[in-house]
């Protein structure tokens, strides 16, 4: 009887944390069992952001799939259209024109940027320095008035399509850019003074959440997480796409794999996309956007106005869609969060059969269940921020 | 994969596991397995110096129901050291199980979960079975291909009974037409 009485005073403690909760990054719902202050076990639920997008994917034509792959990481809106406009591309067997492929990764680096600034930003306020946020938001606000000028939109641009992009670089963008990056490694120097040798931010971080190369590969991470941990793997140089093999930039990776160097690896990423912009826009030639075979991609405005079978394209295109040729295809890119995969299975006809997306955060999230394990509560908000997660791509 | 690296990796495949048929679509090596040795496999693959696939990247369920055997997985392997990847598939009939990969990479546990929670197929020997993107208590698997594209159900909180109502959904324009594709 005596056991007893003494084994219910240690009795586990059960914690919901989230689904509303500030530093939760979104709809995330942790049930963590505690010791104490020491978490025994984590259970992550989530699904409270599932929409069914690969169901209704199978719906809808290939373009009319674009504006749904804003909206599953909505904090790197147009790297994940790259993913689907490339698997797209494969799947028809056409390829975009240079300036197009460049434009897309000028775009794709300034989403990076917009990424990781927003890591930066709500880590930072996680752990307590408030400031970053707002030098991180000033930042993004620039690159978001870039998305803006391209293509209407600030967040959920639908700006890359099937065989190029919607429109070119409006008069007077490619100069605001420059102009950016110019500007910008001044900013991460800001940043930097004010955490990378800032006392309590290392105290928060360093040796939270370390994750050796084994397990990482074990569970499945990706990008800056399986960088972090010392294995230098980017998609951009393995299986490069659009114009990333024509630019020469370097692949930062961590040592110990804490938070600390998950930080470290992303900032570096940002200096990088820095590099790789001003090289897109030095080398980029000019010509046209999009293919113009106008059965995949939009005709001309102008013509439009005068000819008959343009119309007629415009009117088929965003109607009926074209039609892509039987058979299946995987395409990888490395979004800011790691690899982003769409796989297509296609029948013929103007929409896909099935269509599943492999989303980066969806392994980091899971592997809370372990890395969680034996630290205090007050580092659960450190974790959940070092893994970067967005709720539209894991749930979907 | 450029055509070498994918002709190096049939090569190795065909060595380690030349019972298993194979097919390529593209730039992209298929390898057929059955729930029997699909673990024997798996672990080849995982484990052998020449193939080295250490990530299972993503598992996709698809359905086919005209097919005898509806309910197929696909698992994408990837080797960060090789840069080469794999697609492994496995039909499986309706009912029957697949072997579960969790002991070979744990990240397969929340992948097993989803194809399980969307398309219904069962995995053995897996750790926590449950749905995962849809609520626990959710009737059918939405990404068969008979199952309508707005649900079946609505659920709306009625402000006489104080309580949250489930009932068939009931839709002015309703786009409840099974997928069905032109070929």
């Amino acid at each position: 009887m005596e056991t007893q009485a003494k084994k219910t005073e240690f009795l586990n403690y059960t914690v919901n944390f989230g689904p509303q909760h500030p530093a939760a990054h979104g709809v995330l719902r942790l049930l963590l069992e505690l010791d104490g202050e020491v978490v025994e076990r984590a259970d992550p639920h989530i699904g409270f952001l599932h929409r069914g997008t690969e169901k209704l994917l199978e719906h809808k034509t290939y373009l009319q799939g674009v504006p749904y792959f804003d909206r599953l990481d909505y904090m790197s809106m147009m790297s994940e259209e790259h993913s689907w406009v490339l698997a797209v591309e494969k799947l028809m067997g056409i390829q975009a024109p240079e300036r197009a492929q460049y434009i897309r990764v000028i775009f794709a680096e300034l989403t990076r940027m917009l990424n990781h600034l927003l890591f930066l930003g709500a880590h930072g306020l996680d752990v307590g320095a408030m400031t970053m946020f707002i030098y991180c938001f000033r930042e993004r606000e620039r690159i978001m008035d870039m998305y803006e000028a391209v293509c209407g939109a600030r967040v959920h641009a639908a700006y890359f399509r099937p065989g190029g992009v919607a429109r070119d670089l409006p008069d007077g963008l490619a100069e605001k850019i420059q102009s950016f990056i110019e500007d910008f490694p001044s900013k991460i120097d800001e940043y930097e003074t004010l955490l990378t040798n800032n006392r309590i931010w290392k105290q928060r971080l360093v040796d939270i959440g370390v994750v050796s190369a084994a397990e990482a590969l074990d569970m499945g991470y990706v990008g800056p997480m399986l960088r972090g941990s010392g294995i230098a793997w980017d998609l951009r140089k393995a299986e490069p796409y659009d114009a990333y093999d024509r630019i020469d930039f370097d692949i930062p990776i961590g040592k110990n794999g804490d938070s600390y160097d998950r930080y470290l690896v992303r900032v570096e990423e940002l200096r990088q996309s820095n590099r790789i912009i001003a090289q897109c826009l030095q080398q980029m030639p000019k010509g046209p956007v999009k293919i113009e075979n106008f059965k995949t991609s939009s005709p001309y405005r102008q013509e439009m106005k005068e000819g008959m079978e343009s119309l007629i394209h415009h009117f088929k295109l965003f109607s009926e869609g074209f039609e892509a040729p039987p058979g299946e295809v995987y395409v990888a890119t490395e979004s800011p969060k790691g690899e982003f995969g769409v796989y297509i299975i296609s029948h013929g006809g103007n929409k896909p059969y099935r269509v599943k997306i492999r989303a980066a955060g969806y392994n980091h999230l899971q592997s809370l269940k372990s890395i969680l394990k034996g630290h205090m509560l007050a580092d659960v908000t450190t974790i959940v921020g070092t893994i970067d997660i967005v709720f539209g791509e894991i749930d979907r | 994969m450029t055509p070498e690296t994918l002709d190096t990796l049939e090569a190795a495949v065909a060595e380690r596991l030349p019972d298993l048929p194979r097919e390529r679509i593209g730039d992209a090596l298929i390898v057929r397995v059955t729930p029997e040795n699909l673990i024997a496999a798996m672990t080849v693959l995982r484990d052998d110096p020449a193939l080295n696939f250490q990530q299972m990247i993503d598992l996709a369920g698809v359905h086919y129901p005209e097919r005898d055997k509806p309910l197929e997985a696909v698992y994408q392997l990837l080797s960060v050291y090789k840069n080469h990847r794999l697609r492994v598939k496995c039909a499986i009939a309706e009912g029957e199980a697949l072997p579960s990969i969790t002991p070979l990479w744990s990240c397969a546990d929340w992948y097993e979960r989803e194809a399980y929670d969307l398309l219904g197929i069962l995995f053995s020997g897996h750790p926590d079975l449950r749905r995962i993107l849809n609520e626990y208590d959710f009737d059918g698997h939405p990404l068969r291909k008979d199952f309508p594209v707005t649900g079946r159900i609505e659920v709306r909180y009625d402000e006489t009974l104080g309580r949250i109502v489930r009932e068939p959904i009931s839709l002015e324009r309703g786009n409840r037409e099974p997928y069905r594709h032109t070929l």
